[in-house]
């Protein structure tokens, strides 16, 4: 497939605005029953949330990029009952309506007046958020699996990955926050951040092997119905190309294609964890935002190469031209 | 329940581009048009094709096998681009079968065209919307077309008679009786899609020529003398067996 | 597409479009099937196949789908002009001029040449289906300077199988697939007949018809076949012959038809002292019939052991055998020479040459024969032979073949088409059900009467030629030659270098003026034939000469006068441009005259209608020359009193008789007062009218008697010289054993009358000029050390484009935009080449830098590429950076138009016809530097859009009935 800049910008922003939401939440949660002492700052969580709706409105608007007709993008709601794309639609700003709501209710005070004891409106509005939270993911990352014959996406590891590298990048950017507005919460979202990346490089090193594994169900016997062991295509029909070259075709070499897999496995894994662990440690909080930034700019590469490396059984189809 | 579509006859195609461009002719002023062009007249030109003929080689010299391979949407009946699409404008009608695309509502998020295994959607760059073969709905009921003439463009243009359209469902169609008789089949079967356009195979007639087939009583070398029968005198087995 | 919405929208809502369907024949390629043009408030919305139009029953191909595209194409040429005052030819720079004044010059320079040397004009057109006038103003205007395309195109097959069958392929005849049962193609360009072979070839093969290609290729056509026998170019003769020697080894052929419609049997005289050697002998006391076409042949009957008369009832001749006439003369039967001939002509030693294994041949000429033999037709038609026998059946051996450009473009192909007519003739199959059937107006006598002037005094001031200016020798008195056996036309056709070119050698026109052998023009006229590009061989060097000025700073060509459609790499060297039309904005006539769309069952002649006025000042170039010709005086164009006798072309179609009150015009249908008669008729004023009612085609189907053995059938042939299609009425025997050609050998032997050949060509004529087929390498092959050059390269002609036409259509172009050359993979890797690479193929004469694409589907000795696909940069209003100059490329680079000789040289051509020898150049293929650009080499200067074509290429388009969106 063609990497397209749109998606990539868009399932890794609202990866990084999802996961952000997440480590608020947690934090709020750890900290109602008691396992950390809490935030106190009162822009925390409003603030916090502010950034996690930009995140998610910058790729909500880079979605509409992906559009050809972006003025009727409402229309794509209409059908959640068949497609992940259409619930993702749905998903996404209701998600967003929590994360506002959430952050407004923080802003307001809401945690102060408890609903039932222990329980205040935020921390409801935050679950359901939390459930959106979840169901975006599930629809970002199904929006890929569910499409069989594209092998490489066709796992549940998508959605785990999908899953797993926007709490990463989400709990990094909440340490680097925390790091500047409240300084007390920052080892608790690291380890989580940690944790969340390591748990990342589980998945993908997995999704990576078995992609390396996989045996192309459809061949070019299969696709033109002729059995011999031996077919080449000698012309796609036409010589200018056509939406269906450029499309399902990234034209880049595997040198390209290898070097950007180093790429973001440096990027997203070891290098953000270091300079996590550096930050930390040396007490540089700007370490922290690097080691943010880095890992975004990992996860470009990584969501760049995970479109890249499907390949489509229709390019059996698209060889060659004379 | 109805299914149209087509049957392709890859014995008999030879590549010729006429479906390819009489769909092309008919869609950019039909239903389904425009079909723009990109660099009409400059460098690598590219445009919006419903069908494409493409051309395959099988075995290596000198029992090569060059098959032309005409494709376009194979109006499967269990399309995956359908469900996918978010906002339903890829819909499969059920009074027929075919598998269309509303441009009204298409958003043109391409998410169809990668849920297609047969790469046979193309995205207009001008009209901003997903386009695909119509099976030309718009001929196929068009009351003012006579009844031989509601067929597909490119039906009506092969020159080889290699596409076939019908109803597959029916048993007693054309389509499904050539189908039937010279084993048709679907693309890319492993997906399950299972497409309506079939595909008919190639096969190889063959004459046999028996040894004694060249040589008979009537073989005008005779009336010539060019094939004599053996002097009297010549050798022969009588000469040489006493029992 | 709205769901609910199953028709086309209106354009405007409101008032529903206005819906309306014109008739015409389409001119995307020379196939001219029926077409309808559907329009939409008076803008075309579409055009498909007529279905009831007898030539294509309503299919169309890729060209014809895409008719639009030519309409509106911007290369159109749309204002006559005239080269700037100051600029040199080839700059492309043009001042608009009127057609008025262009009339004017034309008029001025031809009448001054027709009073003085009317030689010095000459008229050559391209792919022109208007043979029939341009050969009449020609004639009128009394320059003998005149051809079509036919010499670089197939008159091989064309003279090949005339001079033998009367008939030919494609207009003339073709394969009845109906009833075959085994059709075997050899060589055949995909561009000829297309639409009916392709309707044929899969009716054929679903009724189980066993196909066979023959073909150094496997692409279009040979892709369906059941068997592909790769061949190396150029060798199909001697797989023909290697075929006739295994049928007649075994006895596989139909004696009974050799007997009686053929000179198997006649007697050859074999004194070889006698001025009559090698002429078949004939007996002085019978009657001769008709001194063109003599009927007093002799056999040597096998019941009475004694010479006979022909056709004698109940004598049966000897085919074979040595016999002695009662004045002594030693005779053999034409078959028994024939067999002679193919002795050496073994299975094995065609394996040798061809690269087909005898096995192979073998086994084909026994699917042949036995096919042929075993499978017979027999249709319950009686009908009766030219001798007068009755005949209660039609029967016939279904073995049909078909060939085209592949055998007829070698300077060998005239005897390997001969060979190919006598392996069709030995197998019983020439006019019968499942063989090759004619088409009217063919069969045609051999030769057809219609000679070429004869000598130099038959070219004179103000005077029309006494004969057409091309036509069909039978001997060396029709040969057109000066006193010293010179040529008299510029292309020296019908001279001793090319006594039967019949169709003219276009191909050597350029080259000829230039260096002034045998002199110069004056002003040479193309309609549409790109002379500067790929219709030419050796293409730079043929720019060059278009561009060459003599030590007075004259260009050698005097004046160039080019009329087409579009701005081509040929437009840039006129001197004066004339935009024609495209055939939607014409009228035009597909005659009976020329080469009419005929069907086996019956004479078939079609009109085009113009759908459209014509796009700014084009002008349709018939209207060019009926004005021209009204303005010239031409006899034919004017009344006694030399006022103008034809308002335009439409009236001069409906108007002219070939005499007056012949009742033969151009179009055979709806001819009398009121249309109520056809062939024959007077003038019928509502013609054009009737046409474009009746689908633009006149079809009529002969009496189901007169259908088949059109040679030899009494009742067609009494029908044909009724209806003025033939002068005479004598069977035309099929002529394995060529007279004609032993004639001109005789005169090389010094025994023919007084016309000799000069002394530099008698070995060549003593050579060629056999009676019997024979197999020699192509001339050019025997020029080159093939060790240095082991490939033969050929081009093959894409479905979805004609020529060089097609790379202005948006459409078409997207599917050829660039071409490759092909090759298979051993010797890609033999040459160290790899798929893609950029690569130079260099011949003897000139080399180009390409791209090679690798493919199992050619045979190893052969690379080919697509034809014409290549283009100048900028010509056809292409953008300067398009794919067809920076990757496209000619093969014509590598082919050169002349060949070194003993004392001068000659033209690249068959020595018999002067057909063009495309298909014989050798070349060598290697890798190009690492460092050298990746584009086609050799280049020429873009050229920009000249007045008249439009001047802004659009960035993207669309179509929608007429209305052009796009910016």
């Amino acid at each position: 497939m063609r990497p397209a800049p749109s998606v990539i910008l868009l399932t890794t922003l609202i990866g990084v605005g999802q996961g952000l939401f997440a480590a608020l939440y947690t934090a709020q949660v750890f900290d109602r029953i008691g396992l950390i002492q809490g935030p106190t700052s009162p822009v925390f969580y409003p603030l916090g949330c502010a950034i996690a709706l930009a995140f998610l409105a910058v790729g909500l608007g880079a979605s509409f990029f992906h559009l050809g007709r972006p003025e009727r993008a409402w229309r794509a709601a209409a059908m959640w009952r068949t497609s992940w794309l259409s619930r993702e639609v749905i998903v996404l700003p209701a998600f967003m309506s929590c994360v506002f709501l959430y952050g407004m209710g923080h802003y307001l005070g809401w945690p102060q007046h408890r609903i039932v004891p222990g329980v205040d409106a935020t921390l409801v509005i935050g679950a359901l958020g939390i459930v959106l939270c979840a169901l975006l993911f599930l629809c970002t990352g199904m929006i890929y699996a569910c499409l069989k014959f594209l092998q490489e996406w066709h796992t549940p590891l998508t959605v785990i990955n999908y899953l797993l590298f926007g709490s990463a990048s989400g709990l990094m950017l909440a340490t680097a926050y925390a790091a500047i507005v409240e300084p007390g919460v920052v080892r608790f979202f690291a380890a989580w951040a940690v944790g969340f990346t390591l748990a990342a490089l589980v998945g993908r090193g997995a999704s990576l092997v078995r992609n390396a594994r996989l045996k192309p169900r459809s061949t070019l016997q299969t696709a033109i119905g002729v059995k011999h062991p031996r077919i080449v295509q000698s012309s796609q029909g036409f010589m200018g190309g056509s939406f269906n070259t450029r499309e399902f075709f990234h034209d880049m070499s595997s040198a390209w294609m290898r070097s950007v897999k180093w790429m973001f496995l440096l990027a997203v894994f070891p290098i953000p964890l270091a300079l996590l662990a550096a930050g930390l440690l040396g007490g540089v909080p700007a370490l922290l935002a690097v080691a943010f930034l880095v890992q975004y700019a990992g996860l470009l590469a990584e969501r760049w190469f995970f479109f890249a490396q499907a390949n489509h059984p229709q390019n059996l189809y698209y060889q060659r031209i004379s | 329940m109805t299914q149209l579509a087509l049957v392709i006859d890859l014995n008999v195609c030879v590549g010729c581009h006429a479906c390819v461009t009489s769909c092309k002719e008919w869609n950019t002023s039909g239903a389904a048009g425009y079909l723009s062009d990109d660099n009409p007249y400059g460098k690598d030109p590219t445009g919006t094709f419903f069908n494409r003929v493409q051309t395959f080689e099988v075995g290596e010299y000198p029992n090569t096998q060059t098959v032309h391979f005409p494709k376009s949407c194979l109006h499967c009946e269990d399309p995956p681009c359908v469900p996918v699409c978010p906002t339903g404008a890829s819909y499969k009608r059920k009074e027929d079968g075919i598998v269309l695309v509303d441009y009204d509502k298409c958003i043109g998020c391409k998410y169809c065209a990668w849920a297609c295994p047969y790469g046979v959607r193309e995205i207009d760059e001008h009209q901003h919307v997903m386009t695909k073969c119509t099976l030309c709905v718009d001929r196929v009921y068009d009351q003012t077309l006579p009844e031989s003439e509601r067929k597909p463009a490119c039906v009506m243009a092969c020159p080889t008679n290699a596409r076939l359209f019908g109803d597959i469902h029916d048993p007693e169609s054309g389509v499904s009786k050539a189908i039937q008789d010279n084993g048709g089949y679907q693309l890319m079967p492993e997906w399950g899609t299972h497409p309506a356009n079939h595909y008919l195979p190639r096969h190889k007639q063959e004459i046999k020529v028996r040894e004694e087939d060249l040589e008979r009583v009537d073989n005008p070398l005779k009336v010539d003398g060019r094939l004599p029968k053996p002097a009297l005198k010549s050798p022969s087995l009588d000469d040489v067996t006493s029992w | 597409m709205n769901r609910q919405t199953t028709f086309p929208k209106g354009e405007q809502p409101g008032a529903p479009p206005l819906e309306e369907i014109k008739t015409t024949t389409c001119y995307m390629c020379a196939c001219r099937c029926g077409i309808r043009v559907h329009l939409r408030d008076g803008e075309i919305r579409y055009i498909d196949g007529n279905p009831d139009h007898p030539l294509n029953q309503g299919v169309i191909c890729a060209k014809g789908s895409s008719g639009i595209m030519k309409q509106y194409s911007p290369a159109r040429l749309t204002k006559p002009l005239m080269r700037k005052p100051g600029s040199a030819r080839g700059d492309n720079e043009f001042v608009e001029i009127s057609w008025e004044e262009a009339f004017r010059i034309l008029e001025e320079r031809l009448a001054r040449i027709r009073s003085t040397d009317p030689k010095k004009f000459a008229l050559f057109t391209g792919r022109d289906q208007m043979q029939a006038l341009t050969g009449l103003f020609a004639r009128q205007f009394g320059t003998p300077n005149y051809a079509a395309h036919g010499g670089f195109c197939s008159v091989n097959m064309a003279a090949g199988m005339i001079y033998t069958i009367g008939g030919s392929f494609w207009e003339f005849g073709g394969p009845d697939l109906e009833r075959a049962k085994l059709f075997v193609m050899i060589g055949t360009a995909e561009d000829h007949h297309s639409n009916p072979l392709k309707m044929a070839i899969s009716k054929f093969k679903r009724e189980g018809g066993r196909f066979v290609s023959i073909n150094p290729i496997r692409t279009g056509y040979s892709a369906i076949a059941d068997e592909w026998v790769p061949i190396r170019p150029g060798t199909d003769g001697a797989l023909l012959l290697a075929i006739i020697h295994e049928l007649l080894e075994l006895g596989l052929y139909d004696r009974d038809f050799l007997v009686r419609y053929t000179n198997a049997g006649q007697l050859v005289r074999l004194d070889e002292k006698s001025d009559q050697y090698g002429l078949l002998a004939r007996d002085p006391d019978a009657d001769e019939v008709n001194p063109q076409y003599p009927q007093n042949q002799v056999w040597w009957d096998r019941h009475t052991n004694r010479p006979v008369a022909t056709h004698t009832e109940g004598a049966d001749p000897y085919l074979f055998g040595s016999f002695t006439l009662p004045d002594g003369t030693p005779v053999k039967p034409s078959l028994q020479l024939l067999e002679e001939r193919v002795k050496r002509y073994t299975p094995e030693w065609a394996e040798r040459l061809t690269g087909v294994s005898a096995a192979t041949i073998r086994r084909l000429a026994h699917e042949m024969g036995v096919t042929a033999r075993d499978q017979k037709v027999e249709l319950p038609i009686p009908w009766t032979d030219s001798w007068g026998k009755e005949h209660e059946s039609v029967t016939g051996n279904p073995v049909a073949f078909h060939a085209m450009r592949g055998l007829a473009a070698h300077s060998n192909g005239f005897h390997t088409i001969r060979a190919l007519s006598i392996l069709m003739t030995l197998l019983g199959t020439i006019d019968r059900p499942g063989g090759f059937r004619h088409r009217a107006p063919f069969p045609r006598a051999i030769p057809p009467s219609a000679k070429p002037p004869s000598g130099p005094h038959a070219v004179k001031p103000n005077t029309p030629l006494g004969s057409l200016a091309l036509g069909w020798p039978a001997s060396p008195d029709d040969l057109f030659v000066d006193e010293n056996g010179g040529p008299v036309r510029i292309d020296k056709g019908f001279s001793w270098e090319y006594p039967l070119s019949v169709h003219g050698l276009m191909h050597n026109v350029i080259t000829n003026t230039w260096r002034g052998d045998p002199y110069r023009l004056d002003t040479l006229m193309i309609f549409m034939a790109n002379m500067a590009w790929n219709s030419t061989m050796h293409t730079m060097e043929v720019r060059r000469m278009l561009n060459d000025r003599d030590e007075s700073g004259e260009y050698k060509i005097p004046f160039l006068v080019v009329c087409d459609a579009f701005q081509s790499e040929m437009t840039a060297f006129a001197d004066l441009l004339l935009p024609d039309t495209t055939y939607l904005e014409r009228h035009d006539v597909m005659s009976l005259l020329d080469r009419p769309i005929s069907e086996f069952d019956g004479p078939t002649d079609a009109v085009r209608v113009p759908v459209f006025p014509p796009k700014g000042e084009c002008k349709p170039f018939q209207e060019v020359l009926v004005e021209l010709a009204s303005r010239l005086k031409l006899p034919a164009f004017v009344r006694a009193d030399g006022s103008r006798k034809f308002r335009d072309y439409p009236d001069f179609i409906v108007n002219y008789e070939t005499e007056p009150g012949s009742g033969i015009g151009f179009l055979a249908g709806w001819r009398g007062k009121g249309g109520e008669k056809f062939m024959l008729g007077e003038p019928n004023p509502r013609q054009w009218e009737m046409y474009a009612k009746n689908n633009c085609v006149f079809h009529h189907q002969l009496p189901l008697s007169y259908q088949y053995m059109r040679n030899w059938n009494r009742g067609y042939m009494e029908w044909a010289q009724r209806t003025r299609i033939r002068r005479f009425s004598e069977p035309v025997l099929i002529q394995i054993y060529s007279e004609v050609l032993q004639r001109f050998r005789l005169a090389a032997q010094g025994k023919w009358g007084t016309r000799r050949p000069p002394e530099r060509l008698r070995t060549r004529i003593a050579t060629h000029f056999d009676p019997l087929p024979f197999y020699q390498e192509p001339l050019e092959a025997q020029l080159t050390d093939t060790n240095k050059y082991p490939l033969n390269a050929v081009t093959q002609r894409p479905m979805a484009m004609y020529h060089s036409w097609d790379s202005q259509n948006a459409w078409l172009r997207q599917i050829h935009a660039h071409n490759y050359l092909h090759v298979n993979p051993r010797t890609a890797k033999a040459a160290g080449v790899g798929d893609g690479d950029w690569i130079w193929v260099e011949s003897q004469w000139g080399k180009v830098r390409c791209m090679a694409r690798l493919s199992e589907a050619v045979e190893p000795g052969t690379v080919w590429t697509w034809n014409a696909i290549g283009k100048a940069p900028g010509a056809w209003n292409l953008a300067p950076d398009a794919n067809e100059s920076q990757r496209g490329f000619l093969l014509n680079h590598l082919i050169t138009e002349e060949l070194p000789g003993p004392e001068a040289t000659v033209s690249n051509s068959d020595p018999i016809t002067g057909q063009a020898g495309w298909y014989d150049v050798r070349v060598r293929i290697y890798k190009a530097a690492a460092d050298e650009p990746h584009e086609t080499w050799p280049r020429v200067q873009p050229v920009a859009p000249i007045p008249g074509v439009e001047g802004v290429r659009k960035v993207w388009q669309a179509f929608v009935a007429g209305r052009r969106i796009g910016k």
